[in-house]
């Protein structure tokens, strides 16, 4: 896994490119080589790829397992549904402005309470507080909708230059799509800044030891907290662009099975890597997709993943992949 | 008078549930410092397991009160579950970091969830021939279905032998002696893997039961497991982990404020038993009665 990172850290800017361009003209050309619904199902892969950046941020990079992210997913959801429902926005523009100014607020004062603790107190508390969110959105029905949920209709795109009610369902998959596309370049853009950034490494010194770290001058909980609103931040963008893609939020995005979910994609692809969220969350999305139209027990399948994943082979399929590189490569 | 006289036996109801699903969960993070996140399952299986048991004997014509000796076996068939999966799935486990810990128990309780749904179906069972049967009782001017106060009994009763078990004998002696020092223990000559699998199977037979005396009350449905973990940390969290004196005062504390929430906050009852597990780990992160 280490030398997958470093392989990855040592390019050099100009080969760093030469090795993303291929996958970005890729994923602008999807449109233009599939159907539309084959489209939306990456669209949809893509936005919880930027929930999965945002988690890692916590896991893979500061050492901390949240399993309340639902909390900040569904809190950029329902920013967006109160929006329609009381402001009657329909600018996705505005969406995104509102929805990350509520998830901003959110995430900070949950990260104030949260970071005080690591390890395990810490993946209980961030359960408890997205399972207040849960239950208040689940028993104020005449606020949120209850188990209905609120329903958010396609929005008007690029400051109303784009009225996506007007175009056809393909037209409107494949606008959405770009757009959803746009964020998510520059979701991992910031996001490799980010971490490459001497913030990043603070975080990965906190991550491998914390007394050392704070030995050094690292001031370990403020970057924590820190981590944890970038965190929340991330994963509240992709709460703000899934919802007006599924037309509908219900409670089921807080409950925090639901952070199970964004834990799982990640262990999926390798938390311990930089492509390892995206790559499974993309992965993931496909295998949810086409495990519930196989069988009824997908869940089990997951969960049987899971098991066997975190059992022996535990730096993901980012893991497996590089190790079949090294192989390859010595064997030609 | 007749409505605070049933809200408090609802209160103790509650508590005696809480209490062996928590027990379970306090009992096995002692000893093994594992977090069993398909703990909820266990006890969901339990009260499947029960009901269907139930459901047969109803079948075979047995008469109800011998149908109540049939649920300690669906207690016991959780048990046989605990013991299979600690030395299997968990046991590579204890050297790995407590996320990995987390990670398999999820991954476990996906798929036991799905496995109560390939077993059994979708559609709820019921095992109320039982709690028809006893009818009910007229206890302090206030009319009370008799099996509840069955469950509020057992609930002292296995409070009471739990104790006796972890302090009065012997293998209590081994089980705190491991959760103090595992290496210590071992190297004193304690079977350690077996005291493990003994802990977690029973812990998890305590869920199993909790599960299999509620389910004459209200049948097993799908989902029940997953919403009973998250009761059972919020008493675990104001308790103390590792602590079974706290699982019995915060699932008391727990059962008289989902009561009292119930009869004057609806709206807000969970989000208030949430917030409370939220403020005690905030001011103690161990618990009421958790060690450092």
């Amino acid at each position: 896994m280490i030398s997958a990172n470093i392989a990855v850290r040592s390019l050099k800017p100009l080969r760093l490119l030469l090795a993303v361009s291929p996958i970005a003209l890729l994923l602008l050309g999807i449109p233009y080589l599939t159907n539309p619904y084959q489209t939306l199902i990456l669209a949809y892969g893509l936005i919880m790829a930027i929930a999965a950046l945002g988690f890692n941020l916590l896991l893979g990079y500061t050492g901390l397992l949240s399993f309340g992210h639902s909390a900040y997913f569904g809190v950029g959801a329902y920013a967006v549904a109160f929006m329609v429902k009381y402001l009657h926005v329909r600018s996705m523009e505005l969406f995104v402005l509102g929805g990350l100014l509520a998830t901003i607020v959110l995430t900070a004062l949950f990260g104030v309470i949260c970071v005080r603790y690591t390890r395990i107190f810490f993946s209980i508390l961030t359960l408890a507080l997205s399972q207040v969110l849960w239950s208040l959105a689940y028993k104020f029905f005449w606020v949120t909708g209850g188990t209905d949920g609120l329903r958010v209709p396609t929005p008007s795109l690029l400051a109303g230059m784009v009225d996506a009610t007007q175009l056809s369902y393909g037209g409107k998959v494949v606008t959405y799509y770009y757009y959803v596309l746009f964020f998510f370049f520059l979701s991992v853009g910031l996001m490799w800044i980010i971490v490459h950034s001497p913030f990043g490494t603070a975080l990965q010194a906190i991550r491998d030891n914390e007394t050392r770290a704070e030995f050094v001058g690292v001031r370990v909980q403020r970057f924590r907290w820190l981590a944890f609103l970038v965190s929340g931040i991330f994963t509240g963008l992709a709460g703000i662009l899934w919802v007006p893609l599924n037309g509908l939020t219900t409670p089921d995005i807080l409950v925090w099975t639901f952070s199970g979910r964004i834990v799982f994609f990640t262990v999926l692809g390798g938390f311990r890597s930089f492509v390892g969220p995206i790559l499974g969350a993309v992965v993931f999305n496909y295998l949810e997709t086409y495990a519930i139209s196989a069988t009824v027990y997908w869940q089990f399948v997951l969960g049987a993943v899971l098991v066997v994943l975190v059992l022996v082979m535990p730096t993901g399929l980012v893991g497996l992949l590089s190790r079949l590189a090294y192989a390859v490569r010595r064997g030609a | 008078m007749d409505i605070l006289v049933i809200q408090c036996f609802n209160a103790l109801l509650y508590a005696s549930i809480l209490f062996l699903i928590a027990g379970g969960l306090s009992l096995i993070y002692g000893v093994m410092r594992i977090v069993n996140l398909a703990h909820g399952t266990l006890y969901a299986i339990g009260a499947y397991m029960a009901a269907w048991l139930v459901g047969k004997g109803v079948a075979a014509g047995v008469s109800p009160l011998l149908l109540l000796l049939l649920l300690p076996v669906g207690a016991a068939a959780v048990g046989v579950v605990g013991a299979v999966m600690e030395p299997t799935l968990l046991r590579p486990m204890y050297k790995r970091a407590e996320e990995y810990q987390l990670l398999v128990t999820f991954g476990l309780l996906l798929m036991l969830e799905d496995a109560i749904r390939f077993v059994w179906g979708g559609t709820p069972l019921s095992a109320a021939v039982i709690m028809e049967s006893l009818g009910s009782l007229r206890v302090l001017g206030a009319r009370y279905p008799t099996y509840n106060l069955v469950i509020i009994a057992i609930g002292l009763v296995s409070a009471i032998v739990l104790w006796a078990f972890v302090y009065r004998t012997k293998f209590g002696v081994l089980l705190r002696a491991t959760s103090q020092d595992m290496r210590m223990a071992s190297s004193l000559g304690v079977n350690v893997k077996k005291v493990y699998v003994q802990a977690f199977a029973l812990g998890c037979a305590m869920a199993g039961l909790g599960g299999a005396i509620i389910v004459p009350g209200q049948a097993a449905v799908l989902g029940m497991g997953t919403d009973a973990l998250i009761l059972a940390f919020v008493v675990v969290v104001v308790g103390g982990l590792g602590s079974l004196l706290g699982a019995l005062i915060g699932a008391l504390i727990v059962g008289v404020m989902r009561t009292v929430g119930i009869m004057f906050f609806p709206e807000i009852e969970l989000a208030v038993l949430y917030l409370i597990a939220a403020v005690v780990l905030l001011v103690r992160p161990t618990g009421l009665f958790g060690a450092r």
